[in-house]
């Protein structure tokens, strides 16, 4: 019986994986005895949205050795899209003149690229370099400006007659998925330029990235209310208004339970075909990955897009879920380095092991909360009966800000101690 | 006229107070990465904790300036860049050298210099709560208004006593950095160790002696653009996260391994987040009666608005790894 077993597993019992499924099996039933099964499978369902995002972290830096540092950016870019295609049409805005300015005015902004495009050609008609740079500069700046001086009344115009543009209309899911591709087409343009370079100064600009896509999702009131935000967002599924908080949350988790199952079966027969193995060449060794022909730039850019993808879809996930759409809720906490550290305690590289590193952080991450609190309160009590310590009054805040510094540390001790994760990556070894 | 004054005091004297300041965090940024060849994201974080101990210390002392006649936040900068620097040596010590050690990759560096910032962001949260504070705690900002001796020029110039410490001590720390760099054994250690590191190590240099004056460098300077930072504005917790971009696109747009590339592109970023937040309709609106009929002067004219600042850093170092990797003047590492 155990020798069929062993047989089965070419490399040994999972003793490991099943090691750390029970483990977070324990946690899961332990959080649904304490705190109800309504909050649980809320839990549960943010959990399985985050699975998302990290199987699209552990693709760039698993898979592709690429660190991306704002991964809260696309994850912004997804719910963004998930908002804009779910929420119902706004008849002030449609019933208005103003979808037609609106559009005129793209068809303006559209000339003036063109006009700089062509005009940075312009040295093909025997212009000197040094003019054609000067030039497509100071026409860049002035069709911005007159683009701006027609933009910005025009966003005033809608914010105060049909309060913003208002949503599509169309299921949540086609959001998820356009959430996915507008994710993609910027990481396809911070892709095609950091690429090529040193690895830093991708982790720069994406950083970077993640907080002017937060920016601008704050201040363009006219297309997300800006800081009034948007709620509620219809679900794909009956809402809880329909069945109650817990079958609606079931059916929810099915969805997004389904997703990742779709997602991992993907990943895996792509990790073990030949465009894996080639991936993992290049990440392990670029020259010699080079020196076979392989164009590696243009695979590490589809690499990276594919993450970028699969996080902008998990964005979208928990964007509808969570109900609301605030552009402040995205947090570089919560939405990049509580990911980073899902990917790199599971296992980088390894499906299986981001899946369950990203159920069991955002558990431990949940449950954190209370025991923070918890523990910061026997300090206060303990500090002011022995030494007459008065605490100072914002105390919750600061305990929570405790956990910031366990996550940083949690890096830190990882990199340092368990660079591969709870869950190794399996390289399959031909002989 | 006066326009002309508020053009001064918007953009050339603020443009000189954010370019000082970035480029005294892009020179620790610069040295960090040419000598251990990794992009150092806890460096604003460095200079938030230097802020703090300085405010601690104003706390404690609030007096003890006056004494001597100059500001308490200011007596106590020597001492703060000094523990910023042992924390730097620190932290290096404890996470980042066994890292190197084990021979990783430099991109598994600069995680665990995000994991650093998050453990520095949450002590300097934990025990200075997320409120912003002022640094003045028992004296107030001294302001000096200049008036200008035109008859069209009804508004002063406006600069304050800390705008002015900081102005002069980048101009020194420049120029102590020059003679540092140039005239000193270290500092040449430094230089060889930036442009080879196995050659710097063959030909006798002791390698982890200076990768310590590397971080008390950096940590020292950390810590002095981040109190005059707080001092200029107040001290909060955030002040980290805004400056991290623009101190990135600095170090690249000067070259990265290149300290003075490093001010020059301190003082780029500076001057271009000014110019493109600035209201170009204020300088043109004396001239508005020259203007043909048809032109209507827009309300507001400039590039940006002032919550999208974060973009111009951004758009900068876009442009440079587009055009020219290297930077500016051709750093080491590309």
């Amino acid at each position: 019986m155990l020798a069929k077993m062993i047989e089965k597993f070419p490399q040994g019992l999972p003793v490991r994986e099943t090691l750390v499924a029970g483990l977070i099996l324990v946690s899961i039933l332990l959080v649904f005895l304490t705190q109800g099964n309504a909050y649980s499978i809320r839990m549960l369902v943010e959990a399985s949205c985050y699975a998302i995002i990290a199987l699209g972290l552990t693709i760039q830096w698993g898979y592709g050795g690429q660190f991306n540092a704002g991964v809260m950016g696309f994850v912004a870019l997804g719910g963004f899209c998930a908002m804009l295609f779910s929420v119902p049409v706004n008849p002030d805005f449609w019933g208005s003149d103003l979808p037609g300015r609106l559009g005129r005015t793209f068809l303006w902004g559209l000339a003036g690229i063109a006009l700089v495009v062509a005009v940075s050609r312009i040295d093909r008609l025997g212009v000197p370099k040094k003019w054609r740079n000067l030039l497509t500069i100071i026409l860049a700046l002035l069709v911005w400006m007159i683009f701006r001086s027609l933009f910005d009344p025009l966003a005033d115009a809608i914010e105060s007659e049909a309060g913003f543009v208002g949503g599509l209309g169309l299921p949540a899911w086609i959001g998820w998925l356009m959430g996915g591709l507008l994710a993609g087409m910027v990481g396809y343009f911070i892709g095609h330029i950091c690429l090529g370079l040193r690895s830093d100064y991708l982790a720069i600009a994406t950083l970077g990235i993640a907080e002017i896509v937060k920016a601008f999702l704050k201040n363009a009131d006219w297309l997300t209310r800006g800081t009034a935000t948007v709620s509620p967002l219809p679900w794909p599924t009956p809402g809880p208004g329909e069945l109650g908080f817990i079958l609606a949350r079931s059916i929810y988790l099915a969805i997004t339970a389904i997703m990742i199952v779709a997602i991992f079966y993907l990943l895996q027969k792509a990790y073990n075909a030949p465009w894996g193995r080639m991936i993992r060449a290049i990440r392990d060794n670029e020259i010699s990955a080079q020196a076979m022909g392989k164009d590696i730039n243009k695979r590490r850019l589809e690499v990276f897009v594919f993450g970028c993808v699969l996080i902008g879809i998990g964005g979208g996930a928990l964007t509808t879920f969570n109900g609301i759409f605030d552009a402040q809720g995205f947090l570089p906490l919560n939405h990049t380095f509580l990911v980073l550290v899902m990917v790199i305690l599971g296992g980088p590289g390894n499906n299986l092991g981001t899946i369950l590193g990203a159920l069991l952080v955002y558990i431990i991450w949940v449950m954190s909360e209370p025991l923070a609190l918890l523990v910061m309160q026997l300090v206060v009590d303990l500090g002011s009966n022995w030494f007459a310590w008065e605490a100072p009054d914002n105390l919750s805040s600061r305990a929570l800000q405790a956990r910031v510094f366990v996550i940083g540390l949690l890096i830190v001790l990882v990199l340092r101690y368990a660079p591969k994760g709870l869950m190794p990556e399996k390289t399959q070894q031909v002989n | 006229m006066n326009e002309l004054v508020f053009f001064i005091n918007k953009v050339l004297i603020s443009g000189a107070v954010s370019g000082s300041i970035y480029a005294i965090g892009a020179v620790g940024v610069t040295l960090v990465f040419s000598i251990m060849r990794f992009a150092h994201f806890a460096h604003a974080d460095q200079m938030t904790f230097g802020a703090l101990i300085v405010f601690f210390l104003t706390a404690l002392f609030p007096g003890s300036g006056a004494a001597l006649g100059i500001p308490t936040p200011l007596l106590m900068l020597p001492l703060a860049m000094a523990v910023t620097a042992l924390l730097a040596i620190g932290i290096d010590k404890t996470f980042y050298k066994p890292l190197r050690e084990h021979g990783v990759k430099p991109i598994v560096i600069v995680i665990a210099s995000l994991g650093v910032t998050l453990m520095l962001q949450g002590l300097i949260r934990l025990f200075s709560g997320t409120s912003s504070r002022s640094m003045y705690i028992e004296e107030t900002k001294a302001i000096f208004r200049l008036d200008l001796p035109f008859d069209l020029a009804a508004r002063p110039l406006v600069i304050t006593e800390p705008q002015i410490t900081l102005i002069v001590f980048t101009l020194l720390a420049v120029i102590g950095l020059h003679l540092f760099l140039n005239r000193t054994r270290t500092g040449k250690a430094m230089r060889a160790m930036s442009d080879n590191v196995d050659l710097a190590r063959v030909s006798g240099i002791d390698t982890n002696k200076v990768v310590m004056v590397t971080w008390v460098l950096a940590g020292s300077l950390a810590a002095a653009a981040g109190t005059f930072l707080s001092m200029d504005v107040s001290l909060s917790p955030d002040l980290s996260f805004f400056l991290l971009l623009p101190i990135f696109a600095a170090a690249i747009v000067g070259g990265v391994g290149h300290p003075y590339g490093a001010i020059a592109g301190g003082y780029l970023v500076g001057y271009a987040e000014t110019l493109s937040v600035f209201n170009w309709t204020i300088l043109l609106r004396p001239l508005n009666n020259w203007f043909p009929e048809w032109v209507e002067l827009p309300r507001n004219l400039s590039l940006v608005g002032t919550e999208y600042k974060i973009v111009v850093p951004f758009f900068i170092l876009v442009a440079v790894l587009i055009w020219r990797p290297t930077g500016i003047f051709k750093g080491k590492v590309i």
